[in-house]
């Protein structure tokens, strides 16, 4: 015969309860031993067309924090991950930042947003002085800018106007040695697509002046069908083509340039190609697109990085993203400022940060700095190379000179009023 | 704005070729899509608002199947196949619910079932986005006619879209069962007092809007990226071919999706910071001096 227990609290889960309660009260440290972990909150993309940057950004920093709680975690606490889907909307960006640090009770904030939610969650770590690394927004203005400037926010991103003094100076290089000087562009309609596109131009100008740009064409954000803005640009006849469209619209324009062999009339230099999203997906990839580099395990050509790229597909089954590896950084550079500081506080923390250079596998020569003046990171591997259709998809990438890219950086930032 | 490209365009062969066949392209994928959300509207009445949910599933039926057999008429079939039962199945057991409910409990359904196939896709496919790639029959050097440009799987998707518009015209025009979905359009009550089904009836334009709309998607496939959620730039395209031709006319249709992508081809040209501004604009002035469409019947 079974039993059927009266529902309401039992007698023996009372006397437990209270056992703990009294156990509490004596020995502090067990109940401590509860609070000793830090929870660190993450507002990221998680559903929408942009949701797989969202997700791999969730991988890369989950199979980082394994390793550091695995190590004794960040100064002895035990790392916590609280990370909610913002759906790519900045105000909704912002409401779940606050709501991470108010109800949720992060003590750090990991800011996994596109540039449009970034501005929206500097503006909450602004207002909660709690510690924010953003680790997805390449928009240049959100640490260039002395506006924007907080002690206690952080960029551990590649930054747009980094891919353009490459990607131009790469670009100009070709054009002088195969005597394209007639340019057409095709990016998407909107602050990025235009900003990229215009800063890259003017760096491309600027290493080979006889360029001309002779058609432009802004196709919208998401737009299904680019043949009109094929057959426009085949109409100009120009000799190179840059663009910035990336992802999904990428890989369209891609298809449907393809059958109207756009690839043999003109040389292509697309940024955003040498992405493992873009790069898996495209069934006919034409060889030698010019493309930066976004992630890529063979770039840096060291087994640090090929060994990383191999252990994130061992445990996701997919290459990681061009945000993936940014939200690793921003994990390791928590670490080793923890053990530099010896404490988790956001403020201590923030004081180590400022300068400091960590081993990274994805570092130019091993190593990346977030650079102390504005709060960004350099020293990252940064290149550009030509696609083939298959692994490893980019075999050669020539990587940028930072020294050239520090100058020409300085330059922009006094044109543009920053310094 | 840059008129002087678009002349010179006008004034060139090569340009003209390219670019008309271009916008035939363009034309011909909204024509399928648009009408099915025509014919289901002709018939049934109802504003299909989750019509370019077929137009996605087309495209996932037929890459799928692709990937299976790599047969591209197995995928075509699939695309055209699936989605006719999809719709099938869609039209008999929730839509024929609300057919007499007011307009705006129409529109609840049929967002709501937008939400949920975008999300059965994103379970079955995955979030992120797919391509299905072009068959290696189509991996060719395009064709140059008069110094135009002309991929030759256009010239296939022009061919298929323009047998799919003869056969709809001439099958609801000069068959039976034309007659039969013309007369219940018409007065449904007297079909089906003269004993004529008129729940299969309905049943069969939904599945045949499905199948057309299908039919694009798997067309489109080689040649778009696919995603959960393509289906609704293509919705907000074929309502504005709708308007334009006429709610409920077949050959408004064609005219309106013909006409909306020769705008977009030329107006890439002239207009590049206005292409999408002329649609809208050619939208107005349509339904400024002729409010039914250019084929639309006044309401009796």
């Amino acid at each position: 015969m079974t039993k059927t227990r009266t529902p309401g609290i039992s007698r023996r889960s009372t006397l437990a309860l209270m056992g703990a309660g009294a156990m509490s009260v004596a020995a502090p440290w067990v109940a401590r031993a509860q609070a000793k972990t830090i929870k660190i909150g993450m507002p990221t993309i998680l559903s929408g067309r942009v949701a797989q940057l969202g997700t791999s950004s969730r991988n890369a920093v989950m199979l980082e924090v394994e390793k550091v709680n695995a190590a004794g975690g960040l100064a002895g606490r035990q790392i916590e991950m609280v990370i909610r889907d913002s759906k790519g909307q900045p105000q909704e960006a912002a409401r779940v930042a606050r709501e991470l640090v108010n109800t949720d009770g992060c003590e750090l904030l990991l800011d996994g947003e596109a540039s449009s939610g970034s501005f929206a969650v500097h503006e909450v770590a602004r207002d909660l002085g709690v510690l924010c690394i953003h680790t997805c927004s390449e928009a240049s203005s959100l640490t260039a800018d002395p506006k924007q400037h907080i002690p206690n926010a952080f960029r551990c991103v590649r930054q747009g106007i980094h891919d353009s003094i490459v990607g131009g100076s790469y670009a100009a290089s070709i054009a002088k040695a195969k005597g394209l000087k007639k340019w057409a562009t095709c990016s998407p309609d909107y602050a990025y697509g235009r900003d990229t596109t215009g800063e890259f131009t003017l760096y491309l100008k600027r290493f080979a002046p006889d360029v001309e740009v002779i058609s432009e064409s802004w196709p919208k954000l998401f737009q299904p069908d680019y043949t009109e803005v094929v057959t426009k640009i085949l109409q100009a006849k120009p000799q190179a083509l840059y663009s910035c469209l990336w992802g999904g619209d990428l890989t369209s324009y891609i298809d449907q340039a393809n059958i109207y062999a756009m690839f043999s009339q003109m040389e292509v230099f697309a940024v955003n190609m040498a992405d493992y999203t873009a790069l898996t997906v495209v069934k006919n990839l034409p060889k030698g697109i010019h493309s930066g580099n976004r992630y890529i395990k063979t770039f840096p050509t060291t087994p640090e990085n090929a060994a990383w790229g191999d252990a994130y597909r061992a445990k996701y089954n997919e290459y990681p993203t061009n945000w993936s590896w940014q939200n690793a950084t921003a994990v390791m550079f928590l670490a080793e400022a923890a053990k530099k500081a010896n404490s988790a506080d956001g403020k201590k923390l923030a004081e180590v940060l400022k300068g400091l250079t960590i081993k990274c596998p994805f570092g130019a020569d091993g190593t990346v700095t977030m650079r102390g003046d504005d709060h960004t990171l350099v020293g990252y591997a940064i290149g550009w190379g030509t696609t083939i259709p298959q692994e490893p998809y980019v075999p050669e990438v020539k990587a940028g000179d930072w020294k050239t890219i520090f100058e020409l950086e300085a330059e922009w930032k006094k044109s543009k009023g920053y310094t | 704005m840059d008129l002087d490209a678009l002349a010179g365009c006008l004034a060139s062969s090569a340009c003209l070729v390219t670019q008309t066949t271009s916008g035939l392209i363009i034309g011909m994928l909204l024509f399928l899509v648009a009408v099915g959300l025509t014919l289901i509207f002709g018939v049934l009445k109802v504003v299909n608002f989750s019509h370019g949910a077929f137009y996605m599933f087309g495209a996932y039926f037929a890459m799928t199947a692709y990937q299976l057999t790599g047969s591209f008429a197995l995928a075509m079939l699939a695309g055209a196949a699936g989605t006719a039962v999809l719709g099938l199945v869609f039209e008999r057991v929730f839509m024929s619910r609300v057919y007499g409910a007011d307009v705006l409990m129409q529109l609840l359904v049929c967002y709501a079932f937008v939400l949920i196939f975008d999300d059965v896709v994103r379970l079955i496919w995955g979030p992120e986005f797919k391509a299905m790639g072009m068959p290696s029959a189509f991996q060719v050097m395009p064709l140059f006619i008069a110094g135009g440009v002309v991929p030759p799987y256009y010239l296939l998707l022009i061919g298929v879209a323009l047998v799919a518009a003869i056969v709809l015209g001439a099958g609801l025009s000069r068959t039976r069962i034309g007659k039969v979905i013309r007369a219940a359009a018409h007065n449904p009550g007297m079909v089906s007092a003269l004993g004529i089904n008129t729940g299969l009836i309905y049943g069969g334009v939904f599945a045949l809007g499905g199948m057309l709309a299908g039919l694009a998607g798997a067309l489109a496939a080689p040649v778009r990226s696919l995603t959960p959620g393509m289906g609704f730039s293509v919705l907000i395209e074929s309502f504005i071919v709708t308007v334009i031709g006429g709610m409920g006319s077949i050959l408004g249709a064609l005219i309106g999706a013909l006409l909306l992508g020769l705008i977009r081809s030329f107006g890439s040209l002239g207009f590049p910071l206005f292409t999408e501004g002329l649609m809208y604009l050619f939208m107005v002035i349509v339904l400024v001096s002729k409010p039914t469409g250019l084929f639309g019947k006044e309401a009796a």
